[in-house]
């Protein structure tokens, strides 16, 4: 459907199916809290008839949250090709970065605490420019250690000056 | 280069500021090991004692970095003498805080020493908390020598090495008296350049230099300075007219909104008259030379291939007399407290002046030769001014970006300094069927972003952006662009055709090697 983000050559790694649950699970924390805080607040204060207007809000939320995460997760995407890392990612906004192994000054794996509970990593690539938009979350621990070591080392290989 | 490439998570250093220069393939072990003892060595040099040879500051120095303060205690306790009406506390706070401050300073300029230390210039500082900093010369991406004008008259200057990453000047070196400046710079530059360390200073050759008259105008004709005085001469039309016979009171409502006039026009005059009075651009082998400034001076060095992009931009009133001003990304720059000062190229000039600078700033570019293909009509949509302007254009040196209507810009970044190149769209542009190509450089004013183009030609813009990017890198100008040793092998490289231009590239420099040794070359820039 999407000839314009495909892929140059090889096609798109997906990244974890848990990427989606877990923001998932943000959601509905996030909207679950956020709904008992107004209902809790507005019902003594104005009557508990208002509390349907944050309810109402907190439904609209997780309808459009549920709809938009599974979209998004299939949105982000990686390749990694002889010279460069592709990585995509978006649904409204669309996003594609190619980043040249030989310009990366380092590599950053991090996992919050959230994440490394559904066994979960993020690796992101540094360049010289803060521009650059490399950042792949969603990654088993094995594969982003697998992705940051080779990232290590092909950077070292193709490695140019500034 | 890191030691460690298999701790569990956390920044995972591929090197310190940037890559290092290729090593040729099956030296791998050679070069872990020369890594590890370098980094031990480091690691030693934090705990060691400074070496003997090394040198302190201007003994000058702790009277320079100390009026600051004293200033400040002569307000402070002035305003505590006012409150009290007791000038005696004055004369009592003043000297014994200027005598700590004295011994302050001195102590921090006794401690301070700098070196060389192997390859690495070394500076070592602090007196309870020991700080031992190394800048690795291949990595030098400018060196500035900076004069206050205080400086001036008792002969000291500032020495700034940028490095890239750097949040401010890695190592600034305030002060050391004027030749030790000069001395230091031109070995730091021949250091950076893989030649001998005691090379005189390369020759030069002026490339451009800013008249004043010229300068003048184009402080005149700045947007701050027209709306300044603007501004002044209609509130004070506006107050005359409100203002019957004696009654003042219409001018004396309008003369205190006058101040942001009156600062518009002096900060238009300190930024463009002030900073960059007496504007010469030369180039020599170790590089750009910049020298400009009424009061204080600055006489920048930028090596060659450090420049990381650059613009030509052009406001609405230079129009008038065709001029344009040059900015360049450098990296190191960027980050400074006064990037706006030094990544200028040209304050002032003509159009076809800033394109002969430019093609020998970035040599084997034409830019402004580049044919360049227009937005579709349809980007009016998103941008309804300035349309028609957004084009680009490349060849096999360079990508030329053009936007803008009231200041007209021109983004030229070299194939090889490409860092990374990104495609996006939007709602409304996937609607309209157009993405955006942004081809990221380091930190500064060069923004390449190539707006509004129809998806098949970004897509096949990013695809072979990258491709040019990549066989760019192989023969750019190396790190150390003198060094005898200066091919560079690319890792699993096996391309005949780019060898073979990294061979002459190679030869060039041997012979500018040669060049820059003769001792009857000699020149002597402030």
């Amino acid at each position: 459907m999407d000839h314009v983000f495909a892929p140059f050559g090889e096609a798109w790694q997906p990244v974890s199916r848990k990427l989606a649950t877990l923001r998932t699970v943000i959601l509905l924390v996030t909207v679950g809290v956020l709904t008992l805080v107004a209902v809790v607040l507005l019902g003594p204060l104005v009557g508990w008839r208002w509390t349907a207007i944050p309810v109402a809000l907190a439904v609209i939320a997780l309808v459009w949250g549920l709809w938009l995460i599974p979209r998004n997760w299939r949105a982000w995407g990686y390749a990694e090709r002889d010279d460069d890392l592709l990585v995509k990612h978006g649904v409204l906004f669309r996003k594609l970065s190619v980043v040249p192994y030989g310009r990366m000054q380092f590599v950053d794996v991090s996992s919050g605490p959230i994440e490394r509970r559904m066994g979960l990593a993020t690796v992101q690539l540094h360049t010289a420019s803060p521009a650059t938009d490399a950042r792949i979350p969603g990654l088993p621990p094995d594969e982003a250690a697998r992705l940051r070591d080779r990232l290590a080392a092909l950077g070292q290989a193709r490695a140019a000056g500034l | 280069m890191s030691d460690d490439q298999h701790g569990a998570t956390g920044r995972e250093p591929v090197s310190g500021a940037q890559p290092p220069p290729a090593e040729p393939p099956g030296d791998e072990a050679a070069a872990v090991t020369e890594t590890r003892q370098r980094v031990r060595a480091s690691f030693r040099g934090a705990a060691d004692h400074t070496p003997e040879h090394f040198q302190r500051l201007h003994p000058l120095t702790p009277l320079f970095r100390g009026w600051g303060f004293l200033v400040a205690i002569v307000v402070f306790g002035g305003q505590d003498a006012w409150r009290y009406g007791d000038p005696g506390r004055l004369l009592m706070i003043v000297p014994v805080a200027a005598v700590l401050a004295f011994v302050a300073g001195f102590l921090t300029w006794w401690f301070t020493r700098y070196g060389f230390d192997g390859e690495d210039l070394r500076i070592d500082s602090g007196v309870l908390h020991r700080r031992s900093r190394r800048v690795r010369m291949d990595r030098l991406q400018a060196v500035d020598v900076v004069r206050p004008l205080a400086g001036r008259l008792l002969g000291v200057a500032e020495l700034r090495l940028e490095v890239a990453g750097g949040a401010q000047s890695e190592a600034p070196l305030a002060y050391l008296s004027l030749d030790d400046a000069i001395a230091l710079r031109a070995e730091l530059l021949a250091r950076s350049a893989g030649i001998a360390a005691d090379t005189p200073e390369a020759p030069e050759r002026l490339v451009h230099e800013v008249k004043f008259g010229r300068l003048v105008g184009s402080t005149v004709l700045s947007g701050l300075f027209i709306s300044g005085v603007a501004l002044v001469i209609m509130l004070v039309a506006v107050g005359g007219v409100f203002t019957f016979g004696s009654d003042a009171t219409g001018l004396g409502i309008t003369i205190p909104l006058v101040v942001p006039g009156i600062i518009g026009i002096v900060a238009a005059l300190w930024s463009q008259l002030v900073n960059n009075f007496g504007f010469t651009l030369a180039e020599s082998p170790d590089g750009f030379r910049i020298r400009k400034g009424l009061l204080d001076t600055r006489a920048q060095t930028v090596p060659p291939g450090r420049i990381q992009g650059v613009a030509i931009k052009q406001s609405l009133f230079w129009r008038l007399r065709g001029w344009v001003r040059v900015d360049v990304d450098v990296a190191g720059y960027a980050g400074t407290s006064q990037a706006n000062q030094t990544s200028t190229l040209l304050p002032v000039s003509t159009y076809p002046e800033a394109v002969d600078v430019l093609r020998q700033v970035l040599p084997g570019a034409d830019p402004a030769s580049v044919p360049l293909v227009r937005a579709p009509r349809r980007s009016a949509w998103l941008r309804p001014i300035g349309w028609f302007r957004l084009a680009f254009g490349a060849d096999d040196r360079v990508i030329v970006a053009r936007e803008g209507v009231f200041i007209r810009t021109l983004t030229i970044v070299p194939h090889a300094k490409t860092q990374s190149v990104r495609m996006t769209q939007g709602p409304v542009q996937r609607r309209l069927d157009l993405a955006t190509v942004w081809v990221d450089t380091t930190p500064g004013p060069v923004d390449a972003v190539i707006r509004h183009r129809p998806p098949a030609e970004a897509r096949r813009l990013v695809a072979d952006q990258a491709e040019r990017a990549r066989l760019a890198r192989r023969v750019d100008v190396p790190e150390q662009w003198m060094a005898a040793s200066s091919t560079r092998v690319e890792v699993g490289d096996g391309d005949g055709t780019s060898a073979a231009s990294i061979g002459t590239n190679g030869s060039d420099r041997v012979s500018h090697h040669d060049e820059k040794q003769d001792p009857s070359g000699h020149s002597d820039p402030g």
